[in-house]
């Protein structure tokens, strides 16, 4: 028996005249294999449920000090100088604002860059453009963090606007649009990928140029698409952390102006965590609360952007 | 002609010269993109090339001597980090891809995993950071180490790793599977032996890829305690182990609750400082990570291009 | 007539025999009233090849197309029918690889000519498709798109309107010219589709299979529809249905592996074809 156990289990099911013990330990291992991968398969469940469980409960203790509706609308935020206050909206004011930077970037140079590659350019064009994107997206984002505080600021915006401080909401604003150009520009490839040739094959018959073609048909068939592209380019530009931090900065402000510095939610939980903060001071419960706040915006876009996306291959599919 | 034709007024001359003006409006819009990141890699490399040498990469960093600063702990941790990231990420993505296409039966909950999935793959990486500071530092482990580094990770890329493998086992057409039950395999029998190693190319693929995406990760490992200067690496090997499993079982276990450092920290501290000296090691060190994400992105292609040669199908 | 057909099928089936007698019978309630072309040739294709990297799809076709009448093109398929009627509007020009020798001549010019314009070109020669392919957008906007955008200076309701009774659709979409195109059934939309194309005010009226996808009444509407058609503008009309040649074209061009094999008057090809290969394709020997 114990001779037969471990040849059976190693998998070499040749037929035997002794079927039944064989066939027994075979579907024993299915079964355990099946087990196996059922679990593997439920670490992301694990991984979402722990998200929120952890961003909620330690975020308790902060809503004890101060109510949610003082945290979202309150708009000083000093958590660490005296007089502390909670309201995080500076933050989330220099992340709407550098996202809307990096959005205004990525967006015409994304979508102009992809409707060119899919209507107009040649076959080598195109497949120069890819490994191109793909190598923009690969950099890692403290390089262009690096990149936007030591080359961008002192020799791009300073030079034209003088009053720009070292730190900047819209160094950092090109930069993490330069990061989502990818993003855009793959998504709207395959948008406009999914126009059947027969739509375009019926404007052209009725004597459209190849500009009208492309922006009066084909952009608007694949709007959907598009949208969906935008909104995860935007969930990504809110999440942008390291770029951000090295370029625009760590103090929090309620301003439009990208010439100033600013703080995003992100900049503020790595600072906390460069500090040295113990546990279970309000100050640690911040870097829960503002992220919970931060997964909130991010979960909202991406759920949006996944249904726009569903509704779109529904269509083309 | 009937009199309703003789209403056009075309214009083609004016409509002609529109598209000339948008193609030109896009390709100033992709050179734009262009300039970037050549301006990028140029001052990267004008920067840093000079600074690159043996003795920089096999140097620790030092704050008071910045003339011989060099990579080596921050290397040595993000070997060790990737390391044990892949063993850990690697099997489990596999494992969830195979049972997601192969195992489970379609329906409202597959759907419900497969959102979730999409979703975890936008989540910002530095709330994967939050995640394992929780549960990894304070609650399960104890202590800021590396096994705790390692294990955010992994959670990190692992959807990337299960969309990619999902994708490659998807593509492996259905005959192959017919053929493997025709001739009585069992499920697992069929993954293993035929579909996997169909799959294996756009797997490694995707695991390169998503390793690449691990390397250049700072906020996790920020939130988790990285230290921004560590100036011995976890795995060296001192005078108190020895060469028996017990001693290097003890040089394992030390070295995986050891606090450390990886490049992306190393840069990220070179360069917030004001200094030029700290900012040319910082552009050393991207060039160093550059070089490495270049070789990985390299490989991956290259696997990429033997499959298209080299098709099962 | 019906002697002279069985005369001409010599080793035929009883089958084959029928099937030629019937399109004979068909003959001459449509179409077939004139045996020459009247007027000179509204476009002519001379000496035209067309090859796809080595493959020729259309080899040194030469055939004139008479104004004001039905045009039909038969033969297999993969004959090369649907690429000679693309190279009329020059949409054969969105293929990677397509190289044109010989002339196309429209109004008095090559078409192919190193400097035109296949823009203008297609403003007087119109196509609807094999399949219905409208815009999703609303039925008003897709009749008036062409002509909005082409610069049309008088009324475009008027003209939609125009070109919807055209198309025999008026009646039933008058109504709802705002709701989507899509929500017609497939026979409409085709119809749709004509509209489309002539409310541009073509000249040439380009149509490839375009009942291929359609049901047996949807398909007698729109022959209905091109019988009328014929009176306004020029038709050229690709089909794999040698039925449907004989019933509606004046003329019919058989091509055979990129090659025309015979082109003649409708009611004369059917019965009397002069090459043995047409006399094989119409009995059903092969295709």
């Amino acid at each position: 028996m114990s001779g037969i156990l471990p040849w059976a289990l190693a998998g070499n099911d040749r037929a035997r005249g002794d079927g039944g013990v064989l066939i027994y330990l075979r579907k024993a291992r299915e079964t355990l294999i099946h087990g196996v991968l059922l679990l593997c398969a439920l670490v992301s469940v694990a991984t979402t449920l722990g998200i929120i469980f952890v961003l909620v409960h330690q975020s308790i203790p902060l809503f004890r000090e101060v109510s949610p509706w003082d945290f979202l609308t309150g708009t000083r935020w000093a958590p660490l100088l005296e007089p502390r206050s909670y309201g995080v909206l500076p933050l989330i004011a220099g992340t709407g604002l550098i996202a809307a930077g990096a959005l205004l970037v990525a967006v015409p140079i994304g979508l102009c860059t992809s409707l060119y590659l899919s209507e107009y350019a040649p076959g080598w064009v195109r497949q120069g453009g890819k490994p191109f994107l793909e190598i923009l997206a690969g950099i890692p984002t403290v390089v262009y963090g690096y990149f936007a505080l030591v080359f961008i600021t002192p020799e791009v915006l300073r030079r034209v606007f003088p009053q720009t401080e070292i730190f900047n909401g819209a160094s950092a604003a090109i930069v993490v649009g330069i990061m989502v150009i990818p993003t855009i520009s793959s998504l709207c490839d395959d948008a406009f990928r999914a126009v059947p040739r027969s739509l375009r094959e019926a404007a052209y018959a009725v004597s459209a140029t190849k500009l009208e073609v492309s922006t009066r048909i084909v952009l608007p068939a694949a709007m959907s698409g598009v949208m969906a592209a935008i909104l995860l380019a935007l969930a990504r530009a809110i999440g942008e952390t390291m770029a951000v931090v090295l370029a625009a900065g760590m103090t929090p402000k309620l301003t439009f102006n990208p010439l100033e510095s600013m703080q995003t939610m992100t900049a503020y939980i790595v600072q906390v965590s460069l500090g040295d903060t113990p546990a279970g001071t309000i100050e640690y419960h911040t870097i829960f609360g503002v992220g919970l706040t931060l997964f909130a915006i991010t979960l909202v876009i991406n759920l949006l952007a996944q249904r726009v996306l569903r509704r779109f291959r529904e269509v083309y599919e | 002609m009937s009199v309703a034709a003789t209403l056009f007024r075309p214009r083609l001359g004016r409509r002609r010269w529109l598209g000339i003006v948008f193609q030109a409006l896009c390709l100033v819009a992709g050179l734009v993109a262009v300039a970037i990141l050549v301006l990028l890699l140029v001052h990267v490399a004008g920067q840093g090339w000079p600074l690159v040498s043996w003795r920089f990469l096999t140097s620790p960093p030092s704050q008071l001597d910045p003339e011989n600063a060099g990579i080596w702990a921050a290397l040595l941790g993000t070997v060790w980090l990737m390391a044990l990231t892949a063993l850990i990420a690697v099997p489990t993505g596999i494992g969830a891809a195979i049972y997601l296409e192969e195992y489970a039966r379609r329906g409202r909950f597959m759907q419900v995993i497969h959102l979730n999935i999409a979703n975890l793959a936008g989540v910002p990486s530095i709330v994967y950071g939050i995640l394992g500071l929780a549960v990894f530092v304070r609650w399960l482990l104890g202590s800021r180490s590396l096994l705790a580094g390692a294990l955010t990770m992994s959670l990190l890329i692992l959807p990337v790793i299960i969309i990619a493998a999902r994708e490659a086992l998807r593509a492996v057409p259905k005959s192959i599977r017919e053929a493997a039950y025709a001739v009585g395999a069992t499920r697992w029998q069929t993954v293993r032996h035929h579909v996997l190693p169909a799959a294996l190319p756009g797997i490694m693929t995707g695991i390169i890829l998503a390793l690449s995406r691990a390397i250049g990760e700072t906020a996790p490992l920020i939130m988790l305690g990285a230290l921004t200067f560590v100036r011995f690496a976890p795995g060296q090997w001192t005078g108190e182990y020895s060469f028996t499993p017990a001693g290097l079982w003890a040089w394992l276990t030390r070295s995986l609750d050891s606090q450390f450092t990886a490049l992306p920290i190393q840069i990220y501290n070179w360069a917030s400082q004001p200094d030029d000296v700290f900012r040319r090691l910082a552009a050393a060190a991207i060039l160093v990570l550059l070089v490495v994400l270049l070789s990985m992105n390299a490989l991956a292609a290259g696997i990429r291009a033997w499959q298209q040669r080299h098709r099962m199908w | 007539m019906a002697a002279e057909a069985s005369d001409v099928v010599v080793t035929s089936e009883r089958t084959v025999t029928a099937s030629v007698l019937n399109l004979a019978a068909v003959l001459p309630t449509r179409g077939a009233t004139a045996t020459t072309p009247a007027g000179a040739p509204v476009m002519r294709a001379e000496d035209l090849t067309i090859r796809y990297g080595e493959f020729a799809a259309v080899r040194n076709v030469t055939l004139d197309i008479p104004p004001k009448q039905v045009t039909a093109i038969i033969g297999p398929s993969g004959c090369g029918k649907s690429t000679l009627l693309r190279a009329m509007n020059r949409m054969n020009d969105f293929i990677d690889g397509v190289r044109v020798t010989g002339r196309l001549v429209y109004n008095g010019q090559d078409v192919y000519r190193p400097r035109s314009d296949p823009v203008e070109l297609r403003r007087r020669v119109g196509m609807v498709f094999q399949k219905p392919n409208p815009f999703p957008k609303s039925i008003f906007k897709n009749v008036a798109w062409g002509p909005a955008v082409n610069g049309y200076r008088g009324n475009l309701a008027e003209l939609v309107e125009e070109s919807l009774r055209k198309a025999a659709l008026w009646e039933e979409v008058k109504g709802k010219l705002n709701k989507s195109a899509l929500a017609l059934s497939g026979g409409q939309q085709q119809r749709l589709c004509i509209a489309r194309a002539i409310a541009m005010q073509p000249e040439v009226l380009l149509m490839d299979e375009p009942c291929s996808a359609l049901d047996p009444i949807a398909t007698a509407r729109i022959e209905d529809l091109i019988d009328q058609l014929k009176s306004q503008y020029t038709v050229v009309l690709v089909t794999h249905n040698m039925q449907q040649a004989a019933r509606v074209s004046d003329r019919t061009a058989f091509l055979l592996l990129g090659e025309l094999v015979e082109v003649d008057v409708t009611s004369r090809i059917f019965t009397t074809p002069g090459d043995h290969r047409t006399q094989d394709y119409i009995t059903g020997r092969f295709g």
